[in-house]
């Protein structure tokens, strides 16, 4: 897992090819903490496929609105710089993510 | 934490729900040294933790938050023996003894169950409210909250969470609206709150309105207002819009015999007990009055130790009349009154002159609430006398005297 943020956002998510996944969370958000271990050992078992970075929402509130994040925990999918998935506003649970990661795991 | 699947453990105490209702069900009911379980699908704390600010739980006070709370009573629960299983609940048998819970990973067995599942936020139920969940649409000031930095935000609602988390709000977005249905200066929450509420110059009041309609397309840009004097409608620009109308009750897995009241909330006695046997009850999802962490603590340590009552009678009674090999006597008193236990020395008598073909067990009707509960034994009618055999009454009487015992003496 790569901690991004504002600084680097554009390099290490936009830029890369191929599926990247983020996590968006914030440290008051106990349903982002619930999910975090999860997310780590999802990180690792996709880690071949699938590049894994995670965003910390407090100090990064401008990016979040820009990737149109205004809700925790949000999951979101970018193929080749673009958006093309994401899970939000809703109970997030590891299965659905996993469900996500294999569809394009390949 | 783990994954329990082990069919051969029978707890005591089953908690299902980890908020503070079924953490001091567990802490109150591991330091009675039950085996108690805390099943919880996801972190302890319930919607305690979703609350920052928490500064109404006695002895904790101004900086107390509900993260840190609800932790402090999972880590005091852990400390007297209870454990925690992370699993959800898919249904549960409560007709068996013991009750069984089934979970997505395992399934668990307890001699008694305490429904401590708590409620969820409620729905607005108008256009565009769900597909903007998480687009500015929010249950939780908490979560979000500093998302909103430098942004607009309403608060629907005017109950003590919707006052609260307002405030809560105002430390991040530039303006908060209180969108309320009642007329200006009426509000459901408590006075304190209301006005510090009012002195906070980055809360806005909008009286006598109602939210019709969550309009954005990729993300908040507006609610629709309706007053509901004037019947006007007119759109009010928010970049995210919070839900405080209180809350549903979760009571999906209970049967219909477990009674619920006309909102769906669990109806209980004093004691936390529902209307099914070795079924209590704590927290939001019951019946009550106040909805508060100190309410919800406390019904849990009453649904523990009732709970442990219950399993205490439960098992005495299985062991002493309903696996008794031989014909038991049951006689049921009231210790205050004289005349009655005087009669119970009658039994005494037959019994001992008898003991090898009868044995006695000996009830205080105003204490046994489980037998008082089963065979409908009232106060009205006492003494009273049953005679058990192979785990059923077989003979009743109701006159404790030397003719019905002479009676009983010919019978078995």
């Amino acid at each position: 897992m790569i901690e991004v943020n504002k600084e680097n956002f554009e390099n290490e998510v936009l830029g890369a090819s191929g599926v990247v996944m983020v996590d968006w969370w914030g440290p008051k958000c106990e349903r982002c903490l619930e999910l975090m271990p999860h997310v780590e050992e999802l990180a690792h078992k996709y880690q071949d496929q699938i590049k894994f970075c995670s965003v910390d929402t407090s100090g990064n509130r401008r990016l979040a609105i820009s990737q149109k994040v205004l809700g925790l925990p949000a999951i979101l999918f970018y193929k080749d710089g673009q958006k093309i998935d994401e899970l939000s506003g809703q109970e997030i649970a590891p299965e659905d993510i996993e469900a996500k990661l294999k569809q394009y795991a390949k | 934490m783990k994954a329990g699947v082990n069919m051969e453990t029978i707890y005591d105490l089953l908690v299902l729900g980890g908020g503070p209702a079924g953490l001091a069900a567990g802490m109150y009911g591991a330091r009675a040294r039950m085996k108690t379980a805390i099943i919880e699908k996801g972190r302890p704390g319930g919607q305690a933790a979703t609350t920052w600010d928490l500064e109404n739980y006695p002895g904790f006070g101004r900086g107390t938050t509900g993260p840190g709370l609800t932790q402090a009573m999972a880590d005091h629960a852990q400390s007297f023996g209870a454990e925690f299983i992370k699993d959800s609940i898919v249904s549960l048998d409560l007709k068996s003894f013991p009750k069984k819970v089934i979970g997505k990973k395992g399934e668990y067995l307890g001699k008694a169950l305490v429904y401590a599942l708590g409620a969820e936020p409620r729905m607005l139920k108008v256009p565009g409210e769900g597909k903007l969940r998480g687009k500015g649409v929010s249950y939780c000031a908490t979560c979000d909250a500093d998302l909103f930095e430098e942004l607009e935000v309403a608060v629907v609602g005017s109950g003590d969470a919707a006052i609260e988390e307002a405030e809560y709000l105002s430390k991040f977005a530039d303006q908060v609206s209180i969108i309320v249905i009642h007329e200006e200066g009426k509000v459901d929450a408590n006075q304190v709150s209301f006005e510090r509420a009012q002195q906070n110059p980055k809360i806005k009041w909008i009286w006598n309105s109602i939210v019709k309609n969550v309009n954005g397309d990729e993300l908040v840009e507006s609610i629709t207002l309706k007053n509901i004097q004037t019947g006007e409608e007119s759109d009010y620009l928010v970049n995210g819009v919070f839900i405080f109308i209180g809350t549903a009750p979760l009571t999906e897995f209970l049967p219909p015999e477990v009674q619920l009241n006309q909102q769906g909330y669990i109806l209980t006695d004093e004691k936390m007990a529902t209307s099914l046997e070795g079924l209590f009850a704590a927290g939001d999802v019951r019946a009550k009055y106040l909805r508060q962490v100190v309410t919800a603590a406390s019904d849990g340590a009453i649904a523990a130790v009732a709970a442990e009552k219950y399993v205490h009678e439960t098992e005495l009674w299985e062991k002493e009349v309903i696996n008794s090999k031989k014909p038991v006597l049951v006689a049921y008193y009231n210790p205050t009154d004289m005349s009655g236990t005087e009669k119970i020395g009658l039994v005494d008598r037959f019994v001992r002159a008898n003991n090898e073909r009868f044995s006695l067990v000996k009830v205080d009707a105003t204490r046994n609430e489980l037998v008082g509960r089963r065979y409908n034994i009232t106060l009205d009618q006492l003494p009273k006398l049953h005679v058990f055999f192979n785990g059923e009454i077989k003979h009743e009487a109701a006159e404790i005297n030397e003719n019905n015992l002479t009676a009983i003496n010919n019978l078995f």
